[in-house]
């Protein structure tokens, strides 16, 4: 019974509810003041001012991102157009150069200060060449030995500085990343000073090293603190620090090794990095001029990048070539890791 | 009533927490409760419906149940370990292994650590160490004390004041010129421009490409007889040229080859940082109607504060590292307002002048720890501030 007048009294309560939404009275506003035709007519006119507004925003989004992408591509034209310049060059012949920039070197060397002979003369600056010729390449590489030698030296110093100092900071950084008690944090700190010391200051302990050791004017005077340079572990640091704990964790409870957990898992997840770091580092010992300039006094062992800087009017032939190709390895690399590049780079700068 | 039932099954199950297992207090429970319970169930399966109401509601009230917080433990129910002599040998165990295998851990990170710790030493660290002693020798192989003689020769030496003042005056100008840059570059490619990963990679080629390479466009543009003379004369009609490298303009050359190799980097540094920003207090903003230059200073100002550290950081580290354009461009003996401090380093090895070379260095290295130093400290309480 109790059940039943439940019942009824629920329905009682939910009819009465109803009843509130039907008894309401719509309320009057402009809208329902109008009749039906002015209502349609106020409608359409509405309508038709906000298609005009919307178009109106439409259109000055359109001018202002135009404007925005018109200033994106000046810059980046400003940052291409000497990479552009130095390829295009390349393809000219070695007279059509000499023709054109040679005015330029003159001055350089001194000349120009003895008189106006040159004042009225410009050089031409030209993008497209007259003939397209490989010429340069091929004198460039096939019948000067020196340059080739230079070339080789350089890949001689990079390629074992990157390699080495990768596995070198790989397995400092997880040491650092897991280990982290009071005396390392220290010892931490004083490795980011010592990555943030500019040449300058670097430069005089390691050649006194090297003197010491006995490897001043060989290679090794390069590699060795090359290798044992800091910057990677920094950064590595950083990323292996992010690993969650619950990780490795699991790994120890399965009963692995530090190695097997270094190895399967601490190497996997910092894939993006390593391969971030490798290219960073692999630009800057491509590009190093003081290092080689201090350490190597023998000629005959230093890299390309010293060597470009030597060269002048009797070389301007096939200048643009031999920077081209100095160029194209480092390229070649940004084209292949750019995604892994800007990730690397973004992810330096969150703490 | 609630709560003593629960009490009263975990008193069923034995699992009393906060009393050792295996004293009294427990065991004492266990027995009363269980039995009682173990019997019920195996009843209630021969009775009809209304018989097992009865029993539900005439069930034995549970005995003993005073929450355990309240239950007085007695020093009985406490364990005491005696100190037996094989309760002794035990812990001495246990202590050696967890000794062994502390000792195992620092050897494992140890090791990971050894060659880098190996190698900073012998080339970096020790090194230091050496050129502290010969800053303070007569020269290398002359070991009498000078005291700070060397570093007066050095610091009265024209050639380095000189040096160290283009230096400074480089970075004062050049970092935050990139960092300004640099951040605006980052907010336009931010506003949804089509094509952004396209324009971000074109600046960001610009850092791939060796300096050496750029040299010889550098000295076509900037040189006496060169293009950018060329234009101005062509546009301004003036018979007057400035040669860019040997000028008081030098300066502004280097600054441009700068800007144009680290433009790039400080970008996607910012990029990054701006796509960080929660975008939900971005969106609120703007529905409060927070104008665009107004959420940039309050908004996004705030969250960049870190990043904008870290890429003055970076870019004055950069700056110092200038020798290496203006050497290419230049070559020993630069302008006077091109000589940079790496030069007067260069220049005094050609003179074999270790003592003084070396306290030169010493004094840029302080100069150096001062100054990051300073930064990070100054990032640190910043940051602090920031988060209150």
């Amino acid at each position: 019974m109790d059940e039943l007048t439940r019942i009824e009294r629920k329905k009682q309560a939910t009819l009465a509810r109803r009843h509130i939404y039907t008894e309401t009275k719509k309320p009057e506003t402009f809208i329902t003041s109008l009749s039906e035709e002015a209502r349609e007519a106020f409608f359409a006119s509405e309508k038709k001012r906000i298609e005009l507004n919307l178009r109106k925003r439409k259109i000055t989004k359109g001018i202002i991102t135009g404007l925005g992408v018109a200033a994106a591509v000046l810059i980046s034209a400003l940052a291409l157009v000497p990479i552009f310049f130095t390829f295009l060059n390349s393809f000219m012949s070695s007279e059509e150069i000499v023709s054109n920039y040679n005015v330029v070197f003159q001055s350089m060397s001194g000349h120009a200060t003895q008189g106006a002979t040159y004042m009225s003369r410009m050089p031409v600056l030209k993008l497209i060449p007259e003939e397209v010729t490989i010429k340069q390449y091929t004198t460039l590489l096939f019948m000067n030995p020196e340059y080739l030698f230079k070339y080789w030296n350089s890949i001689i110093l990079t390629l074992p500085i990157v390699g080495g100092q990768m596995v070198v900071a790989c397995l400092a950084s997880y040491s650092f990343a897991r280990y982290r008690r009071k005396r390392r944090e220290i010892l931490f700190f004083s490795y980011i000073i010592l990555m943030l010391m500019p040449f300058q200051v670097t430069l005089v302990p390691n050649y006194m090293i090297s003197d010491a050791l006995g490897i001043l004017d060989t290679i090794w005077a390069i590699i060795l603190p090359g290798i044992f340079s800091t910057f990677a572990i920094f950064l590595l640091t950083k990323y292996m620090r992010q690993i969650p704990s619950g990780y490795i964790e699991a790994a120890t409870l399965d009963g692995a090794t530090e190695w097997q957990i270094f190895t399967n898992i601490a190497l996997p997840l910092c894939k993006n990095a390593i391969f971030a770091l490798t290219i960073l580092l692999f630009i800057d010992y491509w590009n190093m001029v003081e290092q080689p300039l201090v350490l190597l006094t023998d000629a005959s062992k230093q890299p390309l990048s010293v060597f470009l800087s030597q060269i002048n009017e009797p070389e301007l032939g096939i200048a643009f070539a031999a920077s081209a190709v100095y160029m194209i390895p480092p390229l070649l690399i940004f084209f292949w890791g750019e995604d892994y590049l800007v990730e690397g780079i973004s992810r330096s700068g969150i703490k | 009533m609630d709560n003593r039932n629960n009490i009263n099954q975990l008193n069923n199950k034995g699992e009393v927490i906060g009393v050792r297992p295996g004293s009294e207090a427990v065991q004492t429970d266990k027995k009363e409760v269980k039995l009682p319970a173990v019997r019920e169930r195996q009843m209630v399966q021969v009775r009809t419906a209304e018989e097992a109401e009865e029993a539900l509601i005439n069930r034995p009230k549970p005995k003993n149940v005073t929450p355990l917080a309240m239950q007085k433990l007695t020093p009985k129910d406490i364990p005491v370990f005696e100190d037996t002599p094989e309760r002794r040998e035990k812990l001495q165990v246990r202590k050696k292994r967890h000794f062994k295998r502390k000792l195992r851990d620092w050897g494992i990170f140890t090791g990971y650590l050894t060659p880098s710790l190996a190698g900073v030493m012998v080339f970096f660290f020790l090194p230091l160490i050496m050129l502290l002693k010969t800053s303070f020798q007569k020269s290398p192989t002359n070991s009498d004390f000078v005291g700070f003689r060397n570093y007066e020769r050095v610091l009265t030496n024209e050639a380095f004041i000189s040096a160290s003042q283009n230096t400074l005056t480089f970075a004062l100008i050049s970092v935050p010129l990139a960092v300004i840059l640099a951040l605006l570059i980052a907010l336009l490619l931010n506003t949804g421009l089509p094509g952004k990963s396209l324009f971000r990679s074109f600046l960001l080629n610009p850092m791939m490409v060796p300096v050496a390479s750029v040299v010889l466009i550098w000295q076509v543009f900037f040189s006496y007889n060169g293009v950018v003379n060329g234009i101005a004369a062509k546009i301004f009609d003036s018979p007057e040229k400035i040669d860019w490298l040997k000028s008081s303009y030098a300066q502004v050359v280097i600054m441009l080859l700068f800007l144009w190799k680290n433009l790039g980097y400080n970008m996607v540094l910012f990029l990054a940082a701006l796509n960080s920003i929660p975008h939900e207090i971005l969106e609120s903003a703007a529905m409060d109607g927070a104008g665009p230059l107004k959420r940039f200073f309050s908004i996004k100002l705030h969250y960049l504060s870190p990043t904008i550290f870290f890429v003055g950081i970076m870019s004055l580290i950069n700056s110092f590292k200038i020798f290496r354009e203006v050497y290419l461009l230049t070559g020993d003996y630069p302008f006077d307002n091109l000589y940079m401090l790496q030069h007067f380093m260069n220049n005094s090895f050609t003179h074999l002048d270790y003592s003084k070379l070396s306290a030169g260095a010493i004094v840029m290295c302080i100069v150096m720890i001062i100054i990051v130093g300073g930064l990070f400290f100054a990032e640190s309480k910043f940051d602090s501030d920031v988060e209150e």
